[in-house]
This record gives structure tokens, sequence and C-alpha cells, in this order.
């Protein structure tokens, strides 16, 4: 294992030194703010003596619900952070033109359109839908918490370090300069020497082994953990559409992290995997990362599609149309998913036979997809339909998303996709989905849930600021980038020629600019409505806030950490519908003991060992690499032998929560 | 609300600007047959999918209004959850569309194939008897490389080439992958390093046109622009003698000094070019002592070289790493290279045979037997896909001299 002379390393901090701190000024202040802003919040925990709140009733927990919310955090703070990087995108654009090389040099500009994908894909949607699903489904179906609780709390750590590398790399060395997934051979040592791409890899696995996990953890949580009665064709659509994720995500990241194990070989030991010699192939990379990336965006659309039926049908006041045929279209999509990969290259050179083959089995998908709207809309079909937040956003995505479907199904054309490949109609297209699809679909998720997670209502004036201001920046935003595409201009341009072309981008900047807006709308609207929460218009005493129909609605907002007290019995779909229309009553005595799994610190000390392991490979740090990689076996050993992971919740506190609820409940009525 | 006139003010401005944009369109407006071919199938299936598009649209808007909750007028069917008129409806609309669609795809897909030798020049011309003129590119780092193997002649970032004349363009890349784009005469094609892609377009209309790199490929990415002159033939000769009067040689090792990473190289001409450099670049051999990769695979597919090959082969790295520094993984051997393992006659015999051994490097597997679309003559009396390397071979020697 003879150490190349041509790397820089030293024994204790391998190739880490005081050049690897970037001395560019925006860098820089930005490094500042954080740290003053760091030094802040550690200072005001520290005064209020917080940590031992947070620790004891948040990092270690092993609710799924407190879980969930620290996902939907996790992913908050880090779409701030990648919008960040949208608007820097956006503002160089816009102003390189003339012979202007804008205002970053390529080194900062490449990071930071790669950051941008990377964070947004697997720091923001992610843990957003992971969050979702952590709070919703165990209470959509009856449960107490997932199957596996601990594995819970360690995934979402793992989250948290890959996260925490991805951050790392702004301050310390670099971040990869290779757009999002990383193609060799430009990812290869030949042509990234330095740490950017090892940043992107150790982030990635890190918070991959997290995902993984989780999917495993929720797909058994569904299979097994459903209240009696409950059969598959009984499950809430969401719980289906979660389900199906989780089958993806288990079914695709495996495919992910052994891609990025070759890619790490060819880097780190000099195999030749993905190198242009020696029978590399770098298409080898290109297919398998689409293997694992085409299911992606339907990991990240599914859970949400669920989301606008619970919407829809709750705030139409109405069964959902066509359940059945819901669930076959998602199960359609579950299966086509694995096999369009190919459309994302269909400008490599494969033969007419194989991209036809790919250009329609994508066209495919979009029938169930169609048939989904559809059942939407005639969910809304002699209903009465009720315009609050969450039924907005779900317009604006049946809207929105249309039209990104249509340029999907577009760029499934072959031909057509030839002269729109990599453009920036691609860019407004899939924007128009992911934005148009997940993001409003997650905002309406939140103002949707957020009664039942915290006991009040979101603030309806900032949230409908931030709503016009979300879906008319949106529109400013990509609608410049379709028609930049059709004039031929690519991704991923730093500078350019064409003075014409300068209209759209400032066009689009200002989009930017009002989606700004509208992020800060929400925050005000989170902060107002946390101002405000004891005031009767916000508070919600009933539990029911929306006249919902599923199981979450049955239970108190915020649930109790058992979250039933008796486990529901289900008898049809809408289980909570059906049981308001029956009328039945809560049972009010005979409580028993709940059997409940207990908090542990494991996960964050696994997840933060990993994380130094991740960093100490990044630097090429040996000796603190194989010590912290030790460490995380002896630990995981030695949790093995602590036994004290369940407790019963005692009748008596049982009954006490269930006697306030009831006071509660007879308040409000 | 006194934002809304503004609004009112730039909506009407909208389709004066939407009109100005228009006539930048190169993907809508192409000069090229191909480019036009499909634009003809983006604009088709647009319209095919807005067929279905706009009713949906439409409807969400009216029953999102219709069916409002302030309107007691509308009825109310709570537990209306199924019909199965509505389902079939819902299932077989969108499925016709992709049936359409669908077959519209497949038939686009391999009259419209990169690699399929045009069929007709416009709608009004069919193709000619002439030989396609053939261009030969290189992504460098970050530039383009243009070798004109009929003229002899060579230009970096600027590409000039006969209009009204089929071009086949062979492609690959030196070092990353990067994709080769004029959108005003047909769609893009990935240009990559150790493969061979082609191009076959045309431009019905002469002018200037924009080239462009379409796949990130580093630093430099954004200056790998370079301008297209379609020109009538007199004026592509004269640009021909023009590069030939400006001198330059593009031999080996000229090649090794300009594929070096540079950005935003100044368009420059080559009279004269190693007429086997393009196969080095797709072999990765251009270097002097430098083992092709075609060469390596047929001593592999006779047996290989045995232990003591192996051995050596292991260590033939395609040594870029030295251009942009630091490149080695920590861990492993450090590479050195085989200088030589037979004599330069042995190897240059090698080399020769190679031109019959090279495996095919692409099967043509198109289907396109059918009467409506008749598979284009082949002109060379040789098969269609034969690799230009044989074609070359068994083409008589003068042809390829200058």
């Amino acid at each position: 294992m003879a150490i190349p002379t041509n790397v820089e390393t030293t024994f204790l901090l391998g190739r880490l030194n005081f050049d690897a701190i970037p001395k560019e000024p925006i860098v820089l202040a930005t490094f500042v703010v954080v740290a003053i802003g760091g030094v802040a919040l550690v200072a005001a925990l520290t005064k209020f003596k917080l940590w031992g709140y947070l620790w004891n009733e948040w990092f270690t927990s092993v609710d799924h619900k407190k879980i969930g919310i620290m996902y939907m955090i996790l992913g908050l703070i880090m779409f701030v952070r990648g919008f960040a990087d949208a608007i820097m995108m956006r503002a160089q654009q816009a102003i390189a033109f003339n012979g202007s090389e804008g205002y970053l040099n390529a080194h900062h500009y490449d990071q930071i359109f790669t950051a941008h994908g990377v964070i947004m894909i697997f720091f923001v949607a992610m843990p957003f839908v992971t969050g979702l699903m952590n709070y919703v489904v165990p209470l959509q179906i009856g449960a107490r918490d997932v199957s596996f609780p601990f594995l819970n709390n360690f995934s979402f750590w793992m989250t948290v370090g890959g996260a925490v590398i991805v951050m790392a790399s702004l301050f310390v060395g670099e971040f990869a300069q290779t757009g999002w997934l990383a193609f060799p051979p430009l990812s290869g040592i030949a042509y990234s020497p330095w740490v950017g791409v090892d940043y992107y890899i150790w982030g990635l696995q890190i918070a991959g082994v997290g995902t993984t996990l989780s999917g495993i953890n929720l797909m058994v949580t569904i299979l097994k953990m459903r209240a009696p009665g409950m059969t598959m064709m009984k499950m809430p659509v969401f719980t289906w559409t979660s389900f199906c994720t989780n089958i993806l995500i288990v079914a695709s990241f495996p495919v992910l992290t052994m891609t990025l194990i070759l890619l790490t070989l060819d880097r780190y030991l000099g195999t030749n995997f993905f190198t242009n010699d020696l029978g590399g192939s770098p298409m080898m990379y290109i297919n398998l990362i689409w293997i694992w990336g085409h299911p992606e965006v339907y990991i990240l659309i599914l859970p949400l599609f669920g989301v606008f039926s619970e919407v829809t049908s709750t705030f139409s006041g109405k069964r959902l149309f066509g359940y059945t045929s819901m669930v076959y279209a998602t199960v359609c999509i579950t299966v086509l998913s694995y096999l369009v990969w190919l459309h994302h290259f269909f400008t490599m050179g494969s033969g007419a036979s194989v991209n036809s083959f790919f250009g329609i089995t994508t066209m495919i998908i979009s029938i169930p997809t169609g048939a989904k709207l559809f059942n939407w809309l005639f969910t809304m079909y002699h209903g009465r339909v009720r315009f609050e937040l969450p039924m907005m956003w779900t317009i604006a995505f049946m809207l929105t998303f249309t039209i990104g479907g249509m340029t999907g199904v577009l760029l499934a054309v072959p031909p057509a996709d030839f002269v729109l490949h990599n453009s920036l109609f691609l860019i407004a297209h899939f924007h128009n989905v992911i934005i148009g699809g997940v993001l409003f679909g997650l905002f309406a998720a939140i103002n949707f849930w957020w009664p039942k997670a915290f006991g009040f209502k979101l603030n309806v004036f900032w949230g409908k600021v931030s709503f016009w201001c979300w879906v008319i920046g949106f529109w400013l935003a990509f609608m410049p980038l379709y028609i930049l595409g059709l004039m031929g201009v690519t991704r991923r341009m730093r500078v350019f020629d064409d003075p014409s072309l300068q209209i759209w981008f400032i066009i689009a900047a200002l989009g930017a600019v009002l989606i700004a807006a509208g992020i800060g709308a929400m925050f005000v609207q989170f902060g107002i409505s946390i101002w405000k929460r004891n005031e009767p218009e916000y508070r919600d005493v009933t539990g029911d806030p929306w006249n919902g129909r599923t199981l979450e609605w049955a239970t108190s907002s915020p649930p109790p950490s058992y979250n039933f007290a008796f486990t529901p019995v289900v008898h049809g779909l809408d289980a909570w519908a059906e049981m308001k229309e029956a009328g039945a009553a809560r049972p009010k005595a005979d409580y028993i003991p709940i059997h409940m799994p207990r908090y542990t610190g494991t996960g964050v000390i696994l997840a933060g060992l990993s994380t130094i392991c991740g960093m100490a490979l990044i630097w090429y740090i040996w000796w603190l690499a194989i010590v912290s990689f030790l460490g995380i076996i002896a630990y995981s050993i030695y949790h093995t032998f602590n036994y004290d992971r369940d407790y019963y919740v005692p009748a008596e506190e049982v009954s006490a929560v269930e006697k306030a609820r009831d006071l509660q409940l007879a308040q409000g009525a | 609300m006194r934002i809304l006139p503004r609004l009112a003010r730039f909506l009407a401005l909208a389709p004066a600007i939407l009109a100005l944009a228009a006539c930048k369109m190169e993907v809508l407006k192409p000069s090229g047959d191909i480019a036009e071919r499909q634009k003809d199938l983006l604009l088709a299936s647009t319209g095919l999918m807005l067929i279905i598009i706009i009713p949906v649209m439409a409807l969400v808007v009216l029953f999102a209004w219709r069916y409002r909750a302030s309107n007691k007028n509308a009825p109310y069917n709570p537990d209306w959850d199924h019909s199965t008129k509505f389902e079939l409806i819902i299932w077989a609309a969108p499925l016709l569309i992709i049936i359409c669609l669908g077959a519209l795809t497949w038939v686009g897909t391999h009259l419209l194939d990169p690699y399929r030798p045009l069929d007709r020049l416009s709608a009004s011309e069919p193709v000619t008897e002439q030989e396609p003129f053939r261009v030969e590119v290189v992504a460098l780092d970050w530039k383009w490389l243009f070798i004109y193997p009929e003229q002899g002649v060579a230009s970096v970032n600027e590409l000039a080439v006969p209009v009204n004349r089929e071009i086949e363009f062979s492609l690959t890349s030196s070092s990353v992958m990067n994709a080769f784009y004029i959108p005003a005469m047909a769609g893009m094609i990935y240009a990559m390093p150790g493969m061979e892609t082609k191009l076959h377009g045309v431009f019905n209309n002469g002018g200037e046109y924009q080239g462009l790199a379409s796949h990130y490929s580093g630093h430099g990415f954004s200056g790998m622009r370079f301008k297209t002159h379609a020109l009538e033939q007199s004026d592509f000769d004269a640009w021909v003698d023009e590069a030939r009067a400006h001198g330059g040689v593009l031999d080996r090792p000229a090649y090794l000094e300009l594929e070096a990473p540079s950005e935003n190289v100044k368009p420059m001409t080559f009279a004269e070019v190693d007429p086997e450099l393009f196969d080095r670049a797709v072999n990765m051999c251009v270097e002097q002592n430098k083992i092709c990769m075609a060469e390596m695979m047929a001593l592999d597919a006779q047996g290989g070289t045995g232990l003591a090959g192996t051995i050596n082969m292991a260590q033939l790295t395609y040594d870029k790493e030295i251009r942009r520094g630091l490149a080695r993984p920590v861990f492993g051997q450090e590479p050195f290279m085989v200088t030589s393992f037979c004599t330069p006659a042995d190897s240059a015999r090698m080399f020769a045979d190679l031109r019959e051994t090279q495996p095919v490097v692409r099967v043509d597997q198109t289907p396109m037997r059918g009467m409506a679309l008749p598979r284009p003559e082949n002109r060379l009396g040789l098969g269609m896909n034969m690799p230009r390397l044989i074609q070359d071979a068994r083409r008589p020697a003068a042809e390829n001299q200058l």
C-alpha cells in the first residue's frame, strides 16, 4: 500500500491542511455568518438549559412522531441551503453576459450546481418525504410505533450525518464539481483529484444507509403492524403510496450504494470499473446510477400522490373516487419505474430500437399517472370543495403537474429528446414536476397535518401569501427556462455570449426572488402560528380539524406517545369517517398498560462515529478512519447487551392522559 | 392591488416578447432537415397530448369552481366513489393517446436515428449519389477539434461544412464525456472517450449557426462554443484553401499539446493532419509507444499474451493524470508504462491487420424493412454499417490521398 508521492499527506491530518479552507470572499462571509449563528444557538441552548431536554426528549427519541418532525426540520434547514444555491445560480446566469464573467468563478459555480442538486434531492426531498411517512403512516394504520423504533432513530441520525458531511464541504475543502450524479470519468480520480467527489460519495453513502434502513422499517411496519381489520385493500391511499415508495427504496438504494462503492474503489484503490482505459466502462456507471435514479423520482412523488388523494377526498367531503384503480395505478407506476432508466441517456448512442423501447415504456407510465389525475378530478365531482390551504396546494399541483407531465412525455420521445436533452427545457421539466408535484404536495401535507402534529392550525393569511408567491414565482422562474431550452441553451452554463438570452434569465431570477418571498412568508406563517398557538382560532381541541377520514384524526392533536389508548378495529376504507358516521363512542375506562420502546442514544453515537469515519476517509486520515470504524463495531456490539429496551406505560398514566383528552373534547364541543 | 394594472401591462407585452423569442428559437426554426423533422415530431407529440391535457386542466378548474363548498346548488354525493363508465374513460383515453404517440415514437426514432444515413436531403430533395461529407470530431478539454479527412485539414472551435450535402460526423472525446450539438442542424449526440459515436445531418440553408457542448465536462465547459458555417461548395473550397494557406500541422505531438486543458480557445485551423489521428484518439493511443485499445482487444481475442503480457498490460494506463496534477488513487501500485513489446515494423503490421480485425463497432438492428419505410440505398457497395476503418481500407488508396 504505497502512498504515491503525488498526494501530499501527513499522518495526523491526512491531506487536510490550512490550504483546505476556502479563501473566496463569498464562502468566507457565509462561514462567518454561519459560525456566529451557530455560536449564538449553542449559547442560547446552554443559557436556557435546553441540552438535556433536547437530548432526552428528542435526539434519543424512538417515537416515530418526534423522528418524523426531526426529519421535517432537517429537510427545512437543508432546503434553505439548497435554495441559497439556487438563487446564486440564477444571479450568476442573469449577469454573466456581454463579456462579464459574473461573480462566481468556475470552481465555485460548478460546486454550487452540484450541491444544489444533491442537497435538494437527498437532503431536502428525501427527509421531507421520509419524515412525512414516518409521522403519518403508523397513525393511519392504527399502530403505536414503527416495527423497529431504534432503527428509525438510527436512520434519521445517519441522514443527518450525510447532511453534516455535505455541509462541511462548504467550509473545509470543496464539494464535487461533477453535476449531481457524478458521472465518471469526470468524477474519477484522474479528473477530480481532490476531496469534492469524496465528500459526495461519503455524504451519500452515510445518508443512504439511513434511507435504506428506514425503507425496510416502514415497509415492514405497513405489512405487519396494521390495525385489526385493515386488509391491504382497506389501507388509506397515503399508506399505499408510502408502501410502494418503501418497496422502491429497498429495491433501488442498494444499487446506488453499490455503484458508489465501485466508484470509491476506482478512486481509492485504483480499480478500473468506470475508468476510460483498462477495460473500464463509464457507461456502466451511467446505467447503474439511473437504475437507481429513475425509481428515485417515483420514491419522491408517490407519497405525495397519496397526500393529494387524502387532501382531495377530505376537502371535497367525499370518498375518494376509484380507490381500487388508484391502488393499481400506484402499483403499475412502481413496477414500470424500473423499466425506463435509459430515457435519461437516449443521446448516448444506443440504437433506435432500444431508444424506442425505453421511450414507449416511459410514456406508458403516464397512463396510470393520468388515471390518478382523473380520479382526483372525479373526487371533486359532486363534492363540496373547501378551499383550505391544503386543497389550494392540491389544485395548484393538478394544474402545474399536468404541464410538467406533458413536457416529460415529450422528452420521452427520443427524437424530441435529441434536441432538448441537457437543455434548460429539461431543467424546467423536472423542476415542474418536482416543485409542482413533490414540493406543492409537501406544502399541502404540512398545512394538512400540522394541526395533528402540534395541536394548532397554521395561519391562513400568510399561508395564502406564501401560496401565491410560490405559484406565480414558480411559473415566472421556469417558463423562461422552457423557452431558453427551445432556443438551444444548455444547462450548467456559467457564462453566455448571446445577449438576447439575458432577458429570460432576468425574468427567471425575478421568479426565484418571488419564490424566496414565498419561503419567507412560510416562515412567517410558522412563526405567527406558533406565537398565537393558544388562541381559539388556531387551537385544535377536537383532534379532527378538517373533518378527516382516516385513523390519524381519531386520536388527539398532538397524539399521546402511544398514539391510541386502544388499538382501533377497522371495518372499511376511511375508517374514521365510518366511525363518525356510525357514531362510535370513545372508550372511557378499563385502560390497560401499554408496551412501548425505550429511548436510546445509540443511534446518535453510531451515526456520529460514522460521520467521523466518513470525514476521515475523505481527508485520508487513516488512523481516525480505523479508530472510528472500530468504534462503530464496538459500540454496536455493546448496544446488543442493552436489555433495557422497552417499558410499560402504566394504566393510571394512560387513564390520566385520556381523561385530559375527554375534558378537552368536552370543552371543544 | 396597484400591482394588477402593471401585471396586465406585462401580460399584454408577453406575446410581443414571445414573438421576439420565436425568431431565436433554433429548435423550433431549424435549418437542417433532421432538426426540422425532429421539430415536427416534437410539435405533433405536443398536439397529441394537448388533446387530453387541455380538457383535464379545464375540468380541474371547472369542477373546483362548480363544486365549491359555497355553491349549495351543485349536487353532492358523498358516497359516490365508483363508476365503471368513468373508470373506462379514465384508463382508455390516456391509453389511446399513448398508442398513437408510441407508434409515432417508434417510427420517428428509427427514421431519425443519428446513426442512420440520411434518406433525403430535404422534403423535396432526395439523397444524392454523392458520398457523405465526413467530419471527425474530438471533444477536448475544453474545445472542439474537427478533422476533415477528405480535405486533410483540421480546425478548432470552428466548423465549416458544405450546404445541401449529407454530413457524417464521427465523434469521440479525449478525456471526459461531452455532447455535440448544433441545434439548427440535428439533435445532439454524446462524444465519449474510448468510444465512437455517429451523427448524420444536413444543412439546407447556408449561414452561421451556433454549436455547443451540451454535457457538462468541467471548468471550461461554458467556453466550448463554436460557430458552424454552412457554406456553398465554392465557399467551402475557399475555406479549405485558406486553412491550407494558413499552415500548421496537427500531428501526434501537436495533438497532445492541443489536448491539454485550456479555456475559451480562439478558432484556429491546421493545414495538415495526421490521417490516423482520429482512430488513435478513439483508441486512446495518440502518445508514442502506447498500445491501442483495439490492438489490445485484438490480442486478447487471440488469447492474450500470457502471464507476462497480463502483468505488463495491467500497468498500461492512459496517463492523462499528469495533465491535471494530482490524480492517482491513494492506494494501489504506482502506474508505469510499457514502451514497446515488439519492433516498430511488427507494430506497423499489427496496426494494419487491425483494420481487418477490429470488432464491428455497431451492428444495425433497425428493422426498417416495411414497404412504407425503405432502407436507404447503400452507396459504397459495402455493408451499410461497416466500420469506417474497413471502408477506408477497401477504398482505393488514391481516394485517401489529399
